[in-house]
Order: structure tokens, then sequence, then C-alpha cells
């Protein structure tokens, strides 16, 4: 029997109801059975930890953009590795190598390594120490 | 060695080369000098051009090698632009090894970022595909919005990079929606296939919208006026060795976009592009040399100079298929030389801190440092293009194909502005031979010229004097280096 191609949209609204339910849960149960201490600072709106009141042209130190550039990079590394493996398995029909894909990857990888090693060494995943060289 | 590996063998260099420097800077600890880093991307950069020219000898053999789905081409004229780009790369490295000397310059991320920019470029040369073409026009211009930004705790190096990061990244969107509309008129992305899809598209308006784009996103890149405002205030702020080196190779490489682009890809479309080129070349010429007339900072002076030069290389657009790709490689090369440099005395003479910047300090330059004066003399006449300089040639090559093909009235416009061009350079060149004034020479402090960077100077100088005296040589290359477009069919994201 031909079913419309809508109903392959199932699983997907499945999925969707889980995670509403899972996350609207979680609030609601630490709504329910948590403790509140209402403090000036919680009660603010949320803003990545900067004072969300107040004058725009504060100096905040480097480190922020350093981390936040950090977390972009390997955010966007991670997108790239999932559609490669989602298809792994038939990489090889399509390239026409059996290893290729995964060599293309190690490389890929390797110069992501590569960073992080310049990164580590020039000291800026180190916040403590005031005399390392992230002097970027 | 695998054809995917033999086709990006200079790139492949260059990466390499460039990554071992990344992780070698750190290691070094801080107070210690850079220069083996600095000698081992020249090693790189040398290997490159060597690479380049072991991939011309199996060209030669064997023909056109066409690897990784038909996106890279390897063919002459992609070969003499690898070459163009490594022997730009190594003069520039050579020419500042010492100039980034000190511990606060960051020398070895320097060394890398010059590596790497140079690996756009020459990927944007071999690319047959425009989405490649992309990928390369953004690692070449990534590398060098962060090198324009050198010399740093400067408000003009900060200027400079800032300016040219977000009009370069503005350009770039315009060249990517072309991209994206040629893809819509032809259902390709690649130049072979665009060819054959213009053949039979529905939407002709599209894709000449698509040619537009393209040229606006490019014709930023290389400087050309409208799209040249920015070249100015990046090229003051930035260091001058990076200025030779951006106002030539990143340029040489979006001409070779150009050219395979407008002649193999929409060779349908030549009546309406041309009337575009005609315009941004007679607009550049125009605009770089009557905005040069009034500097008197020499940087900002010779930035007017290579938005003008562009706009004469523009000029060679509107020959034959073949006239264009000769007197376009042969103009590219020359610039290069010259430009160089010009740019290479200027870092030599002023140092990283750029004390003397304007004419007046150049004045009675010529007691102090005749050598220095002498060369910069040589490459500024080759700039006007006086004969037995590179820049004679240039010209000369560039106008007769014009001519040759009945834009003469571009031509007479294009020599016209050359008139135009003799004065401020010779403004500059009178003040470097005239009596110096009761201060102008007492602040340039002498400094020594090491021995690589005299390599450098010398190899410019020689270049440029070269191309003059002898032109055949290079002439023979760029002539036969027409691309032709190949026939392999992309291969298209399989479709239910």
């Amino acid at each position: 029997m031909q079913t419309h191609y809508i109903w392959q949209y199932i699983p997907l609204v499945l999925q969707i109801l889980v995670a509403l339910a899972m996350a609207g849960g979680m609030v609601a149960a630490s709504f329910f059975i948590g403790k509140h201490k209402r403090t000036k600072v919680k009660l603010g709106a949320y803003e990545c930890g900067m004072d969300p009141v107040g004058d725009a042209r504060g100096r905040f130190s480097v480190k922020f953009y350093m981390v936040a550039m950090l977390f972009i990079l390997f955010d966007v590394e991670a997108v790239f590795i999932m559609p490669w493996a989602v298809i792994y398995r038939q990489l090889h029909t399509i390239t026409g190598q059996r290893l290729f894909g995964f060599w293309e990857m190690v490389v890929y990888l390797g110069f992501v390594a590569v960073g992080l090693f310049y990164v580590w060494k020039k000291g800026i995943l180190d916040w403590t120490n005031t005399s390392s060289r992230g002097d970027l | 060695m695998s054809t995917n590996l033999l086709a990006l063998l200079p790139e492949l260099v260059l990466t390499i080369t460039g990554v071992l420097v990344m992780v070698l800077e750190p290691v070094i600890p801080a107070g210690k000098s850079r220069k083996p880093l600095g000698w081992l991307a020249i090693l790189g950069s040398l290997l490159s051009g060597l690479a380049a020219f072991y991939q011309l000898q199996i060209v030669n053999a064997q023909g056109t090698l066409t690897a990784f789905y038909s996106t890279i081409q390897i063919d002459p004229f992609s070969i003499f632009f690898h070459l163009l780009i490594a022997a730009v790369v190594l003069v520039t490295l050579l020419g500042s090894l010492d100039y980034f000397e000190s511990p606060i310059t960051h020398a070895g991320e320097y060394f890398a970022l010059v590596l790497f920019g140079a690996v756009g470029m020459m990927f944007m040369t071999s690319s047959v595909e425009l989405l490649m073409v992309f990928i390369g026009l953004e690692i070449s211009s990534i590398s060098t919005y962060i090198l324009a930004g050198f010399r740093k705790g400067r408000a003009t190096a900060s200027e400079s990079s800032i300016k040219y990061f977000l009009l370069g990244s503005f350009a770039t969107a315009f060249f990517l929606y072309g991209v994206a509309l040629i893809y819509g008129a032809t259902g390709s992305t690649s130049i072979g296939p665009i060819a054959a899809g213009l053949a039979i598209t529905r939407t002709p308006t599209m894709a000449i919208l698509a040619v537009a784009m393209v040229l606006i996103g490019l014709g930023f890149k290389v400087s050309a006026a409208p799209f040249h405002v920015w070249t100015p205030d990046v090229y003051q702020g930035a260091p001058a060795p990076v200025v030779g080196l951006m106002s030539t190779a990143p340029k040489a490489a979006a001409f070779a976009v150009l050219l395979r682009f407008l002649f193999n890809g929409t060779p349908m479309l030549h009546g309406h592009w041309i009337l575009l080129i005609e315009i941004l070349a007679v607009a550049s010429m125009c605009l770089g040399n009557l905005g040069a007339l009034k500097q008197h900072d020499v940087k900002r002076l010779l930035a007017y100079s290579s938005i003008a030069h562009a706009g004469y290389l523009l000029v060679a657009f509107t020959g034959t298929h073949q006239n264009a790709v000769a007197g376009a490689c042969f103009y590219t090369a020359t610039y290069a030389a010259m430009n160089v440099g010009a740019f290479l005395v200027l870092s030599q003479l002023s140092g990283f801190s750029e004390r003397i910047r304007s004419i007046e300090d150049f004045t009675g330059l010529a007691l102090k440092r005749p050598g220095m004066s002498a060369l910069l003399g040589f490459f500024l006449l080759s700039l006007i293009g006086i004969p037995f300089t590179g820049g004679f040639f240039g010209k000369f090559y560039v106008f007769s194909g014009a001519l040759q093909n009945g834009h003469v009235w571009l031509g007479i416009v294009g020599l016209a502005n050359s008139g135009v061009a003799c004065f401020y350079y010779l403004r500059l060149l009178a003040a470097i031979y005239s009596r110096p004034t009761s201060d102008s020479v007492a602040y340039i402090p002498v400094r020594k010229v090491t021995a690589p960077a005299a390599v450098a100077l010398a190899a410019t100088a020689l270049a440029t004097l070269g191309l003059g005296i002898l032109p055949n040589k290079l002439v023979h290359l760029v002539e036969r280096a027409t691309p032709t477009t190949t026939a392999a069919v992309a291969v298209q994201p399989t479709q239910q």
C-alpha cells in the first residue's frame, strides 16, 4: 500500500515531542522540587556572565574572546565530523577507494590537533599563569 | 605518486612547511630569534617552486593534468602562476627575514601566514571549479587580513586590518552570490560545464548578473576602481613587505581566475562583460593616476599606482583570448617584480617603525643612501614604463593586444594615463635626488642591508631589468599558457 510521504516524518514529530517533554519536564521538576532563593543576580537577565545593564563600552579580559574563538573552532570541527561519521560505511562506494575517506578525516583531525597544540603551547588555555605567552 | 597528490604538490609542500612553522613557533623559547623559522619558510617556498617546475615537466610530457573529480586542472597557465606566486613569496620572505626580528612582532606567525596565504593563491589559479576558487580565495584573503595588521598597537595597522577584513568579506559575498546565480543559470559551478550550460540556458539575464557579481568580487581583490577605496588605507597601515606581497601575488591569482572564468567559462557573454571590463579599466586607470597626484605618503602613492596598474592589466582583457592571457601574464610578472622591489626598498629604508613615510622625508635621500635611492629610482622608472625596464614591455603587450582587437580609444586613454603617471613617480624621484632640506636626511637612520635582503633586492631588480631587455623568454612561455576548457564534466550530486 502506498502511504503518503508525510507519514515518513512521524519519527521526527515523535523526536520533537520527546525533546519538548524532556526539556519541559526538567524545568518543571526543578521548579516544583527545588528550593528557591531569589537573589538579585539570579533574577536578572542572563547575559553570559556579564552585567546586562550598564555601560556597553566596559572593558573585559581578552580571554573571553580567546575562549569564544576556540569554542567556535572546535564546534565547527564537530559539525564537520558528524556527516562524515553518518555516511562513513558508504564512503568507499562513493570515493572508489577503501580507506580514502578515513585518511581524509585523519588529515583533517591532524590539522585541528596542530591547532590545539599551538593554542596550548601559546598558553591560551592557561588562565592562571600571568607569565604565560598568551599575548596574542 | 597519485595524480591527486601530484596536482597539489606545490600547495602540499607549502602547507606542510607552514604547519611545521606553526608547530615549532611556540616550542622556541620566548626571547629567541625566529630566524630559523624564516629559513624553513624560505626552504618551503623554494621547494614549492621546484614542485611547480616538476609539474611543468610532467605536463609537457603528458599534457594537462586533472585531479579531484576535475576540480583541479594543472596546465601551463596554472603552473605559470604557481611559479610567479612561489617567486614572490620567496623574495618577500628573504626581504622580511630581518624586518620582523624583534620579540614583539610575532615573526613565526608571520612566516606561517605568508605560506598559508600562498597556498590559497595557488589553489585559486589551478581550480576550474568556482567553489574551489572560493575556498582558495578565502584562505589567501584571511591570511592577508591578519598580515595587514602586523604592526600591532598602531592605529593605522588596526585600521588597515579591520578595513580590509570588513570590505573584503563583503566583496567575497558578492563573488559567492555570483557563483550561486551562475549555478542557477547553468546548473554547474565548473568552468567547462558553465560554458556548455550557457549555450542552452533559459535565463541569460541571470547569467549576466552572475558574471557582474563575480566581477565585483574579484574587482575588489585586484583593487580595480570603483572597488578600490580600501587600497590606500590598507597599504598605508600594513607593513611594507606585506604590501609588496599583497599588491602582487593575490592580485595575480585573482586575475588568473578572471581570465579562466571570462574566457573559458563565459565566452558566450563576451559582448556583455567586455563592456564592464572597459568601464573598470578606464575608471581604474583614471582614478588611480589622478588620486596618486595628490598623495604625500609614499605608500599611499604606490597604492594609487597599484590601482592604476590594475586598470592597465584589465586593458589586456579586451584583446583576443591568446593576447589577453599572454599580455596579462606578462604584465603580472613584471608588475610583481617591480612592485615587490619598490616595497622591499621602502621596508629596508624605514624598517618596522616606518619613521620615513612622506615625500618630504625622502628629500635628499640619494646623498645618504645612494644605492637604495638608485634601486628605488629604477623601480619607479619601470613603474612609469621607461624602455629597458620590464614595465615598458608590460604596457607594450597590453596596449598592442587591445589595439589589435580594435579598442583604439582604450589604448589612447591608457597612454594618456601613462603620461599623467609620470608626474607623480617623477615627483618622488626628484625629491630623492634633490638637495636635502635642513632636517630631512638627518632623521633617516642607516639600517644595514642584510645578505638575504640584498639577495631579494638583487633578484627583483634583475627580474625587472631582464624582462625589459630580454622579454622573449617569458613571452614564449606565456604565449603557450592559454588555458583550454576541459571537456570533463564535474561530478554532479546524484539527485533522485
